[in-house]
């Protein structure tokens, strides 16, 4: 049961982001909504980390296993995606390396550890 | 066969089970990055949907349990969010001056890759948003009068690109830091990208999905004045 109630209580937060969602006139998702407020109620102690812990990692673990519906959903694409290949293919693959690459770069150094060379 | 399909309520989960513990079994047996469980396990899927005509939106109706969960499984990063919180605090400067470089890169590099190739305005917007997160890209593409489908094509093989490529783009740029790559991953790769950071460790997983979040935002702020260049 104890399981049952805290998938209960992470599904009140994606309800309560749905209706964020709903009456904001914002183009933020209700997952981010609900993100947001599950995390404040953790820091204000509304909620007790004890109360979502384990069913939160359970998603957690299972969270790759989630996209592929959406992944398969490529194949009705095809047509799109080949009449624009080659710009498509420069922004799946060098612009993806970049923004990873250049983020993690800038937090790193703004850090300001010390890096290791031998990675 | 196809009357099966159509009276069985469960085909669609246990076939997207079953492709990922395929999935799961061949990234063991090779040990390779490039066999990652997300990409054979679609690989399959739509090699299997192809060969037996199984129409898409038939499978995606049958295979909806397992989308209802990701609502769910996003509100459920801010656990790990909540757990490094001190990290977060102690370096919120660093973190948003990454985000925000990132995202600009993302969209710098789209309007230059647009505008060489002449693209047509509404392939243009579509793949502004493909860095971000699927609700939050869908949306902005609408807005600025895109191609919704085709973001959402985009932005699932960035992530599945980011997924991929993770722990070599970690080592090319020597990014050792659990939080810089955390949130490197999230910014160029959003939740597809964050499923990897979350398998390379607890800080990397959460910081990701803190990229995601403020990632998202920037770029909905963003998109609509790099929109009006091209």
């Amino acid at each position: 049961m104890k399981y049952i109630f805290q998938f209960a209580r992470i599904l009140a937060f994606c309800a309560l982001g749905e209706l964020l969602h709903m009456l904001l006139p914002l183009p933020i998702p209700a997952s981010v909504y609900g993100l947001v407020q599950l995390l404040l109620a953790l820091k204000l102690r509304i909620v007790a980390l004890e109360q979502v812990k384990e069913a939160g990692t359970f998603l957690s673990a299972i969270f790759p296993m989630l996209f592929v519906p959406a992944v398969a959903g490529v194949m009705e694409l095809w047509g799109d995606l080949a009449r624009i290949l080659i710009p498509v293919l420069i922004a799946l693959f060098p612009v993806t390396v970049l923004v990873i690459g250049i983020t993690g770069r800038t937090v790193q150094s703004l850090m300001g550890r010390k890096e290791k060379e031998h990675v | 066969m196809s009357e099966f399909l159509s009276q069985s309520a469960v085909w669609g989960t246990l076939l997207t089970l079953a492709a990922y513990a395929l999935g799961m079994w061949v990234n063991r047996k090779t040990g390779k990055a490039l066999c990652n469980p997300l990409l054979i396990a679609s690989v399959f899927l739509i090699a299997f949907l192809s060969l037996c005509r199984i129409p898409y939106p038939e499978y995606k109706a049958s295979a909806s349990p397992i989308s209802y969960l990701l609502l769910p499984a996003t509100v459920s990063l801010a656990i790990p969010l909540y757990e490094k919180w001190e990290l977060l605090e102690k370096n919120a400067l660093a973190i948003l001056a990454g985000i925000f470089t990132g995202t600009v890169t993302s969209i710098g590099c789209i309007v230059l890759t647009a505008l060489v190739f002449r693209l047509d305005h509404a392939y243009a917007v579509s793949l502004l948003p493909k860095s971000v997160t699927t609700a939050i890209g869908m949306d902005i593409a609408k807005e600025l009068g895109g191609i919704a489908t085709l973001t959402s094509a985009m932005i699932v093989l960035t992530g599945i690109v980011g997924n991929l490529l993770a722990e070599s783009i970690c080592k090319w740029f020597r990014i050792t830091d659990p939080t810089a790559r955390g949130i490197g991953i999230g910014t160029g790769s959003h939740a597809i990208g964050t499923a990897k950071a979350l398998q390379m460790g607890e800080t990397e997983g959460a910081m990701s999905s803190l990229a995601i979040a403020v990632a998202g935002l920037i770029t909905a702020v963003l998109a609509p004045i790099a929109a009006s260049w091209i």
